[in-house]
């Protein structure tokens, strides 16, 4: 559905996006996450054929950015970063609009406004003019305009940013079905909770170069290593020597925890619960250490600053 | 069977045409919608719709009451024609406003971006908006011309001919066209209404001075010279609007977010495209100089067929407004003629240098008024020599000399290289001032226009500014000569 080859994008001497390759198949979610002028919004313009690649390629839909640029825009639903609605238009009206330049039959129109607005619970505000919204209306609003013609891909651009959790919620749960509907979303975020809770796929863009791709559990042992689990115990430790079997490695210990890493955790971790009660240490607990996509972006932008750190020590020497 | 095979690409282009006008005014539409829900628009064009006419109507009565007690008629009968024309333009100024607010203000809330993001073309987003912007001021315009004039026939029993009536109806169309054009050209260079409307000053100043200019017509009342005026119109209309197209686009409207002057970005640009990449003289010219010269093409033949319509021009004014014979300086060039000269200090290097520089001057004025005016009048003072050429010429054959001989004297030794010169400049003018109406290629209207500049300096430094030097030293050390040994002998 979407697919991109070292698609690069320079504005005079800056360059906001470099040789970033990407593939979201249908069904599929990708949440492209980085720190604010990172290049993803210009990732995006460039698959909504907004912006001209300076070079590499895209398709998106089975069409081509460059050279079928209607046909692509057709195809996808955007949700801009700024919801860039008529404020003094009213809600109905503004689909309207959109339904006519998307080139929907009048029926049609009149069938997916309704339903969108009453999916994203805006029924009664159809005659109400944009700027009597909250920000959180709006926002579903400007979402119910990207899925007024049913994209078969959709690019979000921040799609629950400024709303309450509750409305939050709603447009979540509205992606999730979207999602199985078959078709390619991307979405652009800062809310990592939200990236894990909706993405199949991980993408994380730094100064306009992807720095990390994969799955959240790909990305979690690639960045973060193997998985950590902490043990609680019935006794303290005091300062007693313990003897994990191999397999294990102790990475942290208190006075009645301690932590441990392993590759293996379906055969070392039975065996350390023995090991530790036959030290005369019994098991209260055993569990895996929790490991949010938020330590894989810090860790990922760490190891980025890091490597241009030194790449522009080098080139200085 | 074939008919129907041709048939059908045609009954396609006719579909396509009709859902392109189709989709154009669904943003005409909205666009509407939205300024009459505004009371900011609104208020305005009611006021110079019905209030200003009623205002102008009670002047024009008044004024012709008060110029006929002094028994000057002429000055009523043609303030009313004036005011016709002043109560046409006031709407349509407010035009202006509309197209930077629907372009640039459209731009900085952010509101254009999904209308960008839709299969809408470039140009289908353009004109809907050129229409929106257009019609209700010119709507009022109409109107308000139609309120003046059921006023000043019912207070003085004036009336306009069909054909003053139809030159102020055009002339009013045709300025807010330039208007909204020139002010969608200014929306496509900024990221603000602000420093659009700072920008608007490059469209409000000609403008004042073409009303004023259109004033004087109507004082004059030499009516068919509105023609001009409206042909002048459609033109630089014809221009912005190309260029409008050209540059707003997706790429131009989103591809720049804030507006700095990045000067080593500027000079970057300029440095690369100056150079053609090469680092040798022989190479510079070669690969830069030589390629622009085949690519001047077009714009030399422009040139020529400019300069040729000078000769006609000094042909045509030595006709109407000949020299007195006695002016006529051919038969007076004697023996003395090229000590005079040399008295003067003329044959000297300081004596070319001036002529030099003089030349220089002429050129970087053309170059300056080239610039604004889509290289128009750069040409038009670069075919004002040749054409002085031709109107001394016509009247030195009226006076009984040979044309060929006072061509061959005192034109062919420095012309046979200033007059390539001239026309090799003026082509280079034309092609800067053209660059802005050029389709964009993937470059902003700022590298766009610095590349044009870049080749124009090349085209200068590299072949202009020698020949003229040249042409310069072969006035002042050999044209007196040829001259004195041709004319002595008249």
């Amino acid at each position: 559905m979407i697919l991109t080859e070292e698609l690069s994008k320079r504005f005079d001497s800056f360059t906001a996006v470099e040789r970033v390759s990407l593939q979201v198949g249908r069904g599929q979610v990708l949440a492209l996450l980085g720190p604010n002028g990172a290049g993803k919004t210009t990732t995006v313009r460039m698959l909504s054929s907004v912006l001209r690649p300076t070079s590499g390629r895209a398709q998106v839909a089975g069409y081509d950015v460059l050279t079928q640029s209607e046909q692509v825009r057709a195809s996808v639903g955007v949700l801009t970063e700024n919801h860039g609605l008529y404020h003094r238009m009213p809600a109905g009206e503004y689909l309207d609009f959109f339904g006519q330049i998307y080139s929907l039959s009048a029926e049609r129109r009149k069938q997916r406004i309704h339903s969108l607005l009453e999916q994203f619970g805006l029924e009664q505000d159809i005659r109400r003019s944009v700027g009597e919204f909250s920000k959180g209306m709006r926002q579903k609003l400007a979402l119910a305009r990207a899925l007024l013609h049913d994209p078969p891909v959709l690019l979000l651009d921040e799609p629950t940013s400024a709303m309450d959790p509750e409305s939050a919620r709603l447009v979540r749960n509205a992606i999730h079905t979207l999602r199985s509907e078959e078709r390619a979303i991307v979405i652009c975020t800062h809310n990592l909770a939200e990236a894990e809770e909706l993405a199949d796929q991980i993408a994380i863009i730094r100064q306009g170069r992807i720095i990390a791709q994969g799955t959240a559990a790909q990305l979690k042992e690639r960045l973060l290593g193997p998985p950590e689990f902490e043990v609680r115990l019935a006794v303290s430790l005091d300062s007693a020597a313990l003897r994990l079997p191999i397999g294990a490695v102790l990475t942290m210990r208190g006075d009645d925890w301690i932590r441990f890493k392993t590759l293996e955790p379906r055969w070392v971790n039975p065996a350390v619960t023995q090991a530790l009660v036959e030290q005369g240490f019994p098991v209260v607990t055993l569990q895996e250490t929790p490991r949010n996509l938020e330590q894989v972006y810090l860790q990922a932008m760490s190891a980025a600053s890091v490597n241009t750190a030194q790449t522009a020590s080098g080139e200085v020497i | 069977m074939t008919e129907h095979v041709a048939a059908a690409p045609q009954s396609q282009a006719r579909l396509s045409f009709w859902r392109n006008l189709q989709l154009m005014l669904v943003i005409t539409r909205r666009e509407i919608r939205d300024q009459l829900r505004d009371w900011r628009i609104i208020l305005p064009v009611i006021t110079l719709t019905l209030i200003f006419p009623a205002l102008m109507n009670f002047t024009a009565k008044q004024a012709v009451d008060f110029v006929q007690r002094y028994n000057a008629p002429v000055i009523g009968e043609r303030l009313v024609p004036f005011l016709l024309m002043i109560v046409g333009f006031f709407p349509i100024s407010v035009s202006l406003v509309i197209a930077l607010e629907s372009f640039v203000g459209e731009k900085e809330r952010r509101s254009i971006e999904p209308l960008l993001c839709s299969p809408l073309s470039d140009a289908q987003l353009y004109l809907g908006k050129l229409l929106a912007a257009l019609t209700p001021p010119l709507l009022a315009s109409y109107l308000g011309i139609g309120v003046y004039l059921i006023g000043v026939y019912t207070q003085v029993e004036w009336r306009p001919s069909p054909t003053l009536l139809a030159q102020i109806y055009l002339l009013s169309t045709v300025q807010a066209v330039v208007m909204v054009s020139g002010a969608i050209v200014a929306s496509t260079q900024t990221t603000s209404v602000r420093a659009a409307n700072l920008l608007a000053s490059f469209i409000i100043i000609p403008m004042a001075f073409l009303i004023q200019g259109e004033a004087m017509v109507m004082f004059w009342a030499n009516y068919s010279v509105l023609w001009w005026a409206i042909l002048g119109q459609v033109l630089i209309a014809g221009l912005l609007i190309r260029t409008g197209l050209a540059y707003f686009n997706r790429e131009e409207l989103l591809g720049r977010e804030i507006d700095i002057l990045n000067l080593g970005w500027m000079w970057g640009v300029f440095r690369r495209s100056f150079t053609s990449g090469q680092r040798s003289l022989w190479g510079w010219y070669r690969r830069g100089v030589l390629y622009d010269l085949v690519e001047l093409r077009s714009a030399l033949l422009v040139t020529l067929i400019a300069l040729l319509m000078g000769i006609y021009a000094g042909v045509q004014a030595a006709q109407q407004f000949p020299m007195p014979p006695e002016i006529i300086p051919a038969g007076r060039l004697t023996g003395n003629f090229y000590l005079e000269l040399q008295k003067l200090g003329f044959i000297s290097p300081l004596g070319a240098g001036l002529i030099w520089l003089q030349n220089l001057r002429v050129l970087a004025l053309a170059t300056f008024l080239g610039m604004f005016t889509f290289g128009v009048l750069g040409l038009l003072l670069m075919m004002l020599p040749i054409g002085m050429i031709a109107y001394i010429t016509v009247n030195v054959a009226a006076a009984g000399f040979s044309p060929v001989t006072f061509l061959l004297a005192l034109v062919a030794p420095h012309g046979v290289v200033e007059i390539p010169a001239i026309l090799i400049g003026g082509a280079a003018i034309l092609n800067l001032g053209a660059t802005l109406t050029r389709p964009a290629q993937g470059k902003t209207l700022g590298e766009a226009f610095l590349q044009g500049a870049a080749r124009w300096a090349r085209i200068m430094l590299g072949v202009v500014l020698p020949l003229f030097l040249l042409a310069a030293l072969l006035e002042v050390f050999i044209t007196p000569r040829v001259a004195q040994i041709l004319l002595s002998g008249l």
